[in-house]
């Protein structure tokens, strides 16, 4: 936009644009507002006068300002819980995740390892053959993990696309490096550790991404493994009040006015919910697409 | 010190057999839990499906339950459910693959004419943020968005002069919400495969193209799809592979009894009478029946397409 040579390389290019061109513009432009219209009017309907939103005035702006719904929200001990136990479920369930991930992938990218190819089948086996819902249901309980935090951070242990994604990735690592670490007196875990790891920061990163955004969005383990009110996660909380439109679960008072604005605190819990990910989501969603172009690499 | 040890490795004093053993042995230590976690939560459950040829009975345990041969398998072929569970889990996929599926490639390409690199960032990051919202956030707007009292569709269609219309509690609009709503999900997503693909071809490909006089609707079609054809073989295979697969999480949110006729389907009725009715050995033999199933597809699939197109996934 600034300095003449630029402006003019731009004429140049709007010059050859045809009819077809406009048009490709246009349906861009339509993709982009039927993306972001859904959570834009989730915005403006939240910090809208709830009677504005009531008479259906909101629609393509707010109409007066009003953060009721979102400290009816925040008064609510049951969504902070149930915040609280997702940031939990998130912080321990992608701490095991990379951590199981990665002591799975280092020796399958290992050359020499003995069994590697009968490791590997093991593994991937598994993409396309499973016990099913039921069968997991009894070995949870079977395995005495009902109702608490392990049904839910343990079963998804390893993700075995990931855990390919992160194989193939150890596998770009020059072997020479092994080789120099070798002679350095390394041993396997301390290459691993000290020469390795450090090394694959962009798929850890990314790997990270991709399991704390499963956790955060996860539902169903909850809904299978779980019974206590207070050990729900944030989405089993959306799906009672948004869902469900279950009112009596919206506010502790019973104020009047709970019915009144009755979609504006479902919005504002939406907004909640997906804040931490629009917040984060510039800044890293280069790192998702490298996760999804080293995984369509062949493994 | 570290070069003797080093000679040793290399010239082992006793060519020992279990020399491998000796020097991988860290290797195999750090798989040891790796390989718990998948003989845990994936083995022992495929073996659990055994239960599906017992009756399941949960004071005797697994092992202790009687056998009853493929009797859940016939209750299950004869259920009244059977005919309508397959037809929709058949149907729905089918739909997402003939509307879904295209719905990227599409995308890929005209996002790949767009001549600003800029424009072309924005639109390709912003249409792969849906598929990082929660499946529950997407149905709950869904539902709120389509609801006659306050929904804003319905206020439209009022607005423009027409009837509200009950979109959740008719059964006719379930498979179109259904697979419009997986589109917004995850066409930008799955575009970022097709997008790879793209840029990886060589350039000097269109030159040549252009050289012969070919304009861009026929260098799309001459040289741009031949090279992204394989990619989008090896997507068409996982596809239809899994035309019998269907994640139930969405449908258990946005189905409700008034709408069972075209929604309810064999995942989600495995949660219905497997889990909500506990009749495990049911549930785990339709499971099973499902999977059976699946895995033929997928395995026929691969299998024409390495003979058609010398594409194949494993």
């Amino acid at each position: 936009m600034t300095g003449i040579t630029r402006v003019s390389a731009k004429r140049n290019k709007i010059a050859r644009m045809n009819v077809f061109d406009y048009l490709n513009y246009l349906f861009m432009l339509l993709i982009l507002f039927l993306t972001l219209f859904p959570l834009y009017y989730c915005l403006i309907v939240s910090i809208s006068d709830g009677s504005a939103v009531i008479r259906g005035d909101v629609v393509f702006s707010p109409k007066g300002f009003d953060l009721n719904a979102y400290k009816a929200v925040l008064d609510n001990p049951q969504i902070l819980r149930s915040y609280g136990n997702t940031l939990l479920y998130t912080a321990v369930g992608t701490s095991i995740n990379i951590f199981l991930t990665a002591l799975c992938a280092y020796p399958l990218c290992r050359p020499h390892l003995k069994g590697r190819r009968i490791f590997n089948a093991i593994f991937l086996v598994t993409m396309f053959i499973n016990g099913g819902t039921i069968p997991l249901y009894l070995q949870v309980k079977s395995l005495h993990l009902m109702d608490t935090i392990w049904a839910i951070v343990l079963p998804t242990g390893i993700n075995t696309y990931n855990m390919i994604i992160m194989r193939t990735f150890f596998s770009s690592i020059p072997e020479d490096l092994h080789e120099a670490a070798e002679i350095d007196g390394a041993s396997q875990f301390q290459t691993f550790v000290l020469v390795i790891l450090p090394l694959s920061e962009t798929i850890l990163a990314t790997l990270v991404l991709f399991y704390a955004v499963a956790h955060w969005n996860s539902y169903m383990p909850a809904l299978l493994y779980l019974n206590s009110a207070d050990k729900m996660p944030l989405q089993m909380t959306i799906r009672k009040m948004v869902v469900d439109s279950d009112i009596a679960s919206m506010t502790t008072s019973s104020s009047s006015e709970s019915l009144l604005s009755e979609n504006k605190i479902k919005y504002a819990v939406v907004i909640i919910s997906v804040l931490p990910m629009l917040v984060i989501y510039p800044f890293l969603q280069r790192y998702f697409v490298k996760g999804v172009m080293i995984g369509s690499v062949k493994g | 010190m570290v070069h003797m040890d080093l000679a040793q490795r290399q010239l082992p004093r006793s060519p020992s057999r279990f020399r491998w053993l000796k020097r991988d042995w860290q290797l195999y230590l750090m798989l040891l839990l790796p390989v718990t976690f998948y003989f845990l939560f994936k083995y022992i459950p495929m073996f659990g499906t055994i239960i599906a040829f017992k009756k399941y009975i949960p004071k005797k345990g697994m092992m202790k339950s009687p056998w009853v041969g493929f009797s859940n398998f016939q209750k299950f072929l004869s259920d009244p459910y059977f005919y309508k569970l397959v037809r929709n889990t058949l149907l729905i996929n089918l739909y997402s693959l003939i509307f879904a599926f295209p719905s990227s490639i599409i995308f890929a390409l005209l996002l790949n004419e767009m001549r600003h690199q800029k424009y072309r960032k924005l639109v390709q990051t912003v249409s792969y943020l849906p598929h990082f919202i929660s499946t529950v956030v997407v149905c709950g707007l869904i539902i709120n968005f389509l609801r006659t009292n306050g929904g804003l569709v319905n206020d439209l269609i009022v607005a423009l002069g027409g009837n509200r219309i009950s979109f959740m509690n008719e059964p006719q609009y379930f498979r179109t919400i259904y697979v419009l709503s997986e589109i917004w999900q995850h066409m930008g997503w799955d575009a970022i495969i097709y997008i790879a693909a793209l840029t990886a071809i060589d350039p000097q490909l269109y030159e040549a193209a252009h050289v012969e006089g070919a304009n861009r609707f026929q260098q799309m079609l001459n040289v741009t799809l031949p090279c992204i054809a394989p990619t989008v073989t090896t997507m068409l295979i996982l596809r239809v592979g899994n035309l019998m697969n269907l994640g139930y999480e969405k449908i258990l949110l946005l189905y409700s009894g008034a709408t069972y006729e075209t929604a309810d389907v064999i995942s989600t009725y495995v949660y219905r009478r497997g889990l909500l009715t506990a009749d495990f050995s049911y549930g785990t033999a339709i499971g099973l029946f499902q999977a059976v199933i699946a895995l033929i597809l997928i395995l026929s699939t691969n299998w024409l397409g390495k003979r058609i197109s010398d594409t194949s996934l494993w």
